[in-house]
């Protein structure tokens, strides 16, 4: 399969010379079409400043991102801008949606942002919320909605642009669990049924159970790897407790 | 310690204010310079009646200055009060470490107090030198000669700056301090997190609001322009006022509703860029400034109405002064004065003879007069107002019930009038003789006239029937005058059968024989109350008990040239402290409203929103925001500024308005579009520095 997403070798330090700070030291992987990426590690692990850097919010000391073949640490200004608005999509864990704006006019912003048709933008509203069971809410305003429910517009909104990539910021963080696992099937139905990449970051290791493929995060650099491969996802969450165990520390308190 | 606190939010919020503490000073500077006038150089360099007009006009601006010290406590009063409101959270935090509310208020008092100090201090010093520069326009309008430059301070005026705006002030840190004592801590901590609830109105109450106001403004304009005689006492002119505030209300509060919807339903245009937010802010915004737009849009009214109804009058009364006063001198009295009434024996006699027989007789040197036009004018008993009006009698009295119908119409005999007439360079007329002309240039008189000679002219007089040459007035007047006000004089054929028992005036015209401006001015004395020099010819008429009535073309230009000084003065004082305010409520209102937007703006970022779009997106809500009220207030002023203009007894067509219209359009996006671009700037770096951060 085609790799959607390389990371080669970048680095990003913080601080100065005689206090530094390796937030990312070292890192490369690759992230194919299609697939679910969970990165887990502890806070202070580099997991959000990874995310960061794909996502272009942060610049990297060292190293390349190529997404699409295109090397995104070498873009500026409004080519930045652009990149990000088309090829990426985001899930925040505050949902960062508009107060002012209902649910179906949250998600229409992304488009008419990058210049959609109208009539193309209540076509792809009305199938992304068909699928992510949002339907009903679409003309509500945040404040009527539940957290799981602003979430999944959220979601919505990541998706509707038909990005080459989602990135999803702890998207359980704000949501009782309840919320959280239907924000997380909403997730598994956008990566089967309608293709999207994601990657996503969490210290939580229910949610990311529901991923492929989980990448641990120890001092800014992979400390292990672990696939879903064929195993149920009671299995695969097994599994990763226990690397969590094995990382130690933090992480075990939060299960 | 308190203070220290004080000065530093002080010193923290002088760039987010910058646009608040400059109006301050611009109100300060404004109102020191136009309550200095009276002690202004000018003042002291100026001619006598020059100087009893100035006095009116500083009256004047006495008592208008109350008015704008309203206006502009309501300024300081609302930015101070709204100012606190966007700093809840912030006293919150000083209340949870410990501080008491007593404390809390005294860092309020401390920061109201440096504002006050600051801007009266650096408003007084630009009002200081503002004034010698408006000391030289008033002498230049006045023609005054301010060759010995000297800096003038005003104590009076500086002193009366403190008083109002200190007592402003202090009514803002009553307040401040009323509104901390109310204040709970929870509130305060909580004052950012309370969810923002989206009120939808309903779009049928919407519309129907809506219509209602239009046909509620639409009455009200009707009442001030062409139904303004339904309006029978001074009082009542409160009805389409108080109508045009409630329906602006109205409007404001309707009008995003509908518009919201009218747009998403035009999907072209609702889905495309940022409009969906653009749109969605404004609704949300609108929502809760309605009392705000409206009192911004009447102020905005005001303040176009004002300026340009000023400029126009200002116009009119200076553009024909030249035109209606081509000789220096008018002397007249009445002739015939009746034995059995109560007057002298010595003005009964005077009453028989010429105007410069009496000149001549009282002692005045002949030879400083020229061109001297003598004649008389004649009443025909029985031809009054009332007669002329004839036809139209019934209606005209309906309209006008104050009319003096019984006043008698003044005839003149063509060639006598002819000969003045070529001493003024005015037109001359002929007559046959069965007819007459009616000269009138007083324009609503004029109208009136001119229906009535439609409709029939014919006057009989000693079984002879004369009639109207022309069906409608004539230009021409036989007094000069600071504008058109020549109420109607009839000119006869010469044989018309009048006696000497019918003169009604004795008429003089004539120049003075001085060449330069000094001569001419030195003759004027002789004929003016409190003249110097010679006061022979004055005293003996005065001591003779002759009663002699004139007007001469140097007090008319003075005293037309104050007039409309005096009118363009308390104007732009007027305009200038309405357009200030209302565009610092504005600005103001849509920096803050900005800061708080910084979220909404991170987002927005967030979804890949470019430098360029974010800034247009937000050009777009500010102008959107400048517009609205503005919209409303031209079409409020197009309307109020007739009502002006009635009000004030003159008739305008639109070409003649041009000028002054564009004058003060050209002064509004000078200062409004000037706020407009500071509060974008301001905005832009407020959401900047959030975005980079």
């Amino acid at each position: 399969m085609k790799h959607i997403l390389e990371v080669i070798e970048i680095e990003k330090y913080y601080g100065n010379r005689s206090n530094l700070t390796k937030a990312i030291d070292n890192i490369s992987f690759d992230v194919d079409e299609g697939e679910f990426l969970g990165i887990m590690g502890a806070s202070g692990s580099g997991k959000t400043t990874l995310l960061n850097c794909i996502s272009t919010i942060d610049r990297v000391t060292a190293g390349h991102i190529y997404l699409k073949d295109t090397d995104i640490t070498r873009l500026k200004g409004n080519a930045l801008n652009r990149f990000r608005r088309e090829e990426l999509g985001f899930i925040f864990q505050e949902f960062n949606l508009l107060d002012t704006l209902t649910a179906y006019e949250n998600i229409a912003l992304a488009l008419t942002i990058q210049k959609v048709k109208p009539e193309e933008i209540e076509k792809r509203i009305r199938f992304s919320a068909k699928n992510l069971g949002i339907e009903e809410v679409l003309s509500k305003y945040p404040y009527q909605l539940s957290g799981g429910q602003k979430q999944r517009i959220a979601a919505a909104r990541a998706i509707v642009t038909n990005p080459g990539l989602i990135l999803a910021d702890e998207p359980t963080g704000a949501l009782d669990s309840r919320s959280a696992r239907q924000l997380l099937e909403s997730l598994e139905t956008m990566n089967r049924s309608m293709g999207a990449t994601i990657i996503m970051v969490t210290h939580d290791a229910f949610t990311a159970s529901y991923a492929n493929r989980i990448l641990f995060l120890k001092d800014g650099k992979i400390f292990s790897e672990i696939m879903k491969g064929d195993l149920s996802r009671r299995e695969f969450f097994n599994k990763i407790i226990e690397v969590v165990s094995l990382l130690g520390g933090e992480l075990n308190d939060v299960i | 310690m308190l203070f220290k606190i004080s000065a530093k939010n002080f010193h923290k919020s002088f760039r987010d204010y910058l646009i608040y503490f400059l109006t301050l000073i611009v109100g300060v500077s404004i109102f020191y310079m136009f309550n200095s006038l009276d002690s202004q150089q000018a003042m002291l360099v100026v001619s006598s009646s020059t100087r009893s007009i100035i006095k009116l006009m500083i009256r004047l601006i006495d008592l208008v200055s109350v008015f704008v010290a309203i206006i502009l406590g309501f300024l300081i009063v609302y930015a101070g009060n709204f100012l606190i409101r966007r700093r809840k959270k912030e006293f919150g935090l000083y209340m949870a470490m410990g501080m008491s509310k007593r404390q809390i208020s005294q860092i309020l008092l401390g920061e109201t107090f440096l504002i006050g100090l600051i801007s009266l201090g650096v408003g007084l010093v630009v009002g200081i030198f503002g004034s010698q520069l408006m000391s030289i326009l008033v002498a230049r309008l006045f023609q005054a000669d301010m060759s010995r430059y000297k800096f003038v301070f005003s104590k009076a005026a500086c002193l009366k700056t403190c008083l109002y705006f200190g007592i402003m002030y202090l009514a803002v840190m009553l307040l401040n301090v009323f509104m901390i004592s109310k204040y709970k801590l929870v509130d305060l901590l909580s004052a950012s997190k309370k969810n923002e609830k989206v009120r939808m109105k309903n779009p049928v109450v919407c519309v129907i609001v809506f219509v209602i106001s239009v046909i509620t403004l639409g009455i009200a304009y009707y009442l001030v322009t062409d139904g303004i005689r339904k309006l029978t006492s001074e009082a009542s002119i409160a009805i389409p006022i108080v109508m045009g505030i409630i329906a602006t209300f109205l409007i404001f509060w309707s009008v995003s509703g509908i518009a919201l919807r009218f747009f998403q339903q035009k999907k072209s245009i609702y889905l495309k860029d940022s409009n969906i937010f653009v749109l969605r802010q404004i609704h949300n915004r609108i929502n809760t400034t309605v009392t705000s737009m409206t009192i911004i849009s009447l102020l905005l009214f005001m303040t176009i109405s004002v300026l340009s109804t000023a400029l126009s009058l200002n116009r009119l009364i200076t553009q024909d002064i030249e035109k209606m006063t081509p000789v220096d001198l008018n002397l007249w009295k009445r002739a015939n004065i009746s034995p059995e009434g109560e007057a002298i024996e010595a003005q009964i006699q005077d009453s028989k003879v010429p105007v410069s027989t009496t000149l001549r007789e009282n002692g005045l040197d002949m030879s400083v007069l020229t061109d001297i036009t003598e004649f008389y004018t004649y009443q025909v008993a029985g031809w009054n107002w009332e007669k002329s009006l004839d036809c139209i009698i019934d209606e005209t009295k309906e309209l006008y019930p104050a009319l003096q119908y019984q006043s008698p119409e003044e005839l003149v005999k063509i060639s006598d009038y002819n000969r003045l007439a070529k001493l003024y360079g005015i037109d001359t007329y002929e007559l046959s003789d069965n007819e007459y002309i009616v000269l009138c240039n007083f324009d609503s008189m004029a109208a009136l006239r001119n229906q009535a000679l439609a409709i029939d002219s014919d006057v009989e007089i000693d079984g002879k029937t004369y009639h109207s040459r022309y069906d409608t007035c004539k230009d021409g007047y036989m007094e000069i005058s600071t504008g058109s006000t020549n109420t109607g004089l009839i000119l006869v054929p010469d044989d018309f059968p009048l006696t000497e028992d019918m003169r009604y005036r004795c008429f003089l015209a004539a120049n003075y024989s001085g060449q330069s401006k000094e001569e001419k001015r030195d003759i004027e004395q002789l004929f003016i109350e409190g003249g110097e020099g010679d006061r022979i010819f004055y005293d003996n008429v005065f001591k003779n008990g002759i009663e002699m009535d004139g007007m001469t073309k140097i007090s008319v230009i003075e005293s037309s040239l104050g007039i409309s000084t005096i009118i363009s003065f308390v104007a732009i004082y007027l305009g200038v402290i309405f357009l200030i305010a209302c565009s610092a409520i504005l600005a103001l209102k849509e920096l803050s409203e900005n800061s708080d937007n910084r979220d909404r703006y991170l987002i927005l970022r967030k979804l890949g929103m470019d430098e360029k779009m974010i800034n247009r997106t937000l050009f777009r809500q500010i102008g959107i925001f400048f517009i609205v009220p503005l919209i409303l207030a031209i079409i409020h002023s197009v309307f109020g500024i007739r009502f002006a203009l009635i009000l004030a007894a003159v008739q305008v067509n639109t070409r003649e308005m041009l000028p002054s219209v564009i004058a003060t359009a050209a002064f509004l996006v000078l200062v409004y579009g000037g706020y407009f671009l500071a509060t974008y700037v301001g905005s832009k770096n407020i959401i900047r520095d959030s975005l980079t951060r």
